[in-house]
This record gives structure tokens, C-alpha cells and sequence, in this order.
């Protein structure tokens, strides 16, 4: 029964994993690239461990995995969202269908 | 059981990486090619801990956390690096 938890758990987590990376691939521009990346590894990369915890008889096991899942869920945001800030000013081009950019006035640059 | 789900999630999860890698190496900027850096890395954690599942080795845990660890850092300093007028 745990076993089945943590296969599914496992297959989940790499499929999400995947669809982050084909994301990567083809989203037009690197903030769209960046919300699929940091979204989908937070759950999927958080799923294979949380299938590490339920496969392990341990609780030693089982709180390291959920320390990493903790840390990536508190490191991860932080990534993201520096990584969008230096794109953004380092000049980065906008995707041409982006509807909103409330930093243009503030940054001195043109919206969509 | 688990341990066939576990090589097929590490085929995905190279599938993923492969992809990944494509995108960093086409850029086209450096902004690009760290978010692609970022995913790489976590998807390398993501693959020691269903390489933990497949050999039953509790142990790749502390490894995965380590790799996470060095992804993290990784993305900070190329952040502040881009932010300071380096990804122009």
C-alpha cells in the first residue's frame, strides 16, 4: 500500500517535472519561462521527495525528506522572484501578447 | 513495483534535464540560460531522490539536499550578477 503511495507520488512528481521543462522550452519569453519553472519544481521535484518519505520506514528518512521539500518551497520563491527582477532590468524583451506591465512607468520602460 | 516506477520517473526526469539543457544552450540571453541552470539543477535533486527509491539507499537524501543547496546559491549569484548590468 505504501509502495503504491510512493509510485504514484513518484510518477506524478516526474511527469510535472517534465511538463516544467517542456515549458522552459516553449514559453515565448523568460518570465513566462520562469513561472513554469519555479511553480512546477516546487510540486514536482516536492512530490518524488514526499514519495522518498512515504517509501522509508524511518523517521530519520522521512524528516530530512521533508527538510529538503521545506527548503526548496522557501528557497525556490526567492529564486524566482530574483531571477524575474534581474531579467526585468537587465532589459529583457517582453513577450509581444503581455497584456500588463504595472513597473513600466515605474522603471522607465514601455508596457507590453 | 516501485522500483520499475522509479527508472521510468528517472527517464522522464533525464527528459526533463535533456530539455532543460537544450534551453540553455540557446539562450538567447543569460537571464534564459540561468532560469534553465536553475531547473537543471533542481531536476538533478529530483532525480537522486527517485535514485534513492530505485536502490533503496536512504542516503542520496543528504545528496539531493546538497544539490538543491548548490542550485540555490547558484541562481542568487548569477542574479545579482545579471542585475548589476552583466546580462546586457
Amino acid at each position: 500500500m505504501r509502495d503504491l503511495v510512493a509510485a504514484c507520488l513518484l510518477a506524478f512528481g516526474a511527469l510535472v517535472t517534465f511538463l516544467a521543462a517542456y515549458g522552459v522550452l516553449r514559453l515565448p519569453d523568460s518570465l513566462t519561462r520562469m513561472q513554469a519553472t519555479s511553480k512546477a519544481t516546487t510540486l514536482g521535484v516536492g512530490c518524488v521527495l514526499l514519495a522518498v518519505a512515504v517509501a522509508f520506514d524511518d523517521v530519520g528518512v522521512r524528516t530530512k525528506a521533508a527538510l529538503v521539500v521545506l527548503f526548496l518551497f522557501v528557497t525556490q520563491p526567492i529564486a524566482a522572484h530574483l531571477m524575474a527582477r534581474a531579467s526585468y532590468r537587465s532589459g529583457s524583451p517582453l513577450w509581444e501578447g503581455t497584456v500588463v506591465n504595472e513597473l513600466a512607468d515605474e522603471e522607465g520602460r514601455k508596457g507590453g | 513495483m516501485l522500483s520499475s516506477v522509479a527508472e521510468i520517473a528517472l527517464a522522464v526526469l533525464s527528459l526533463a534535464f535533456l530539455l532543460a539543457t537544450i534551453r540553455l544552450a540557446i539562450g538567447p540571453r543569460l537571464a534564459d540560460r540561468v532560469v534553465a541552470l536553475d531547473l537543471a539543477g533542481v531536476t538533478v535533486a529530483g532525480m537522486i531522490a527517485a535514485m534513492a527509491l530505485l536502490y533503496r539507499q536512504p542516503l542520496f537524501v543528504d545528496v539531493g539536499l546538497a544539490v538543491a543547496l548548490v542550485a540555490f546559491v547558484g541562481t542568487i549569484a548569477f542574479a545579482q550578477y545579471i542585475e548589476r548590468g552583466a546580462g546586457k
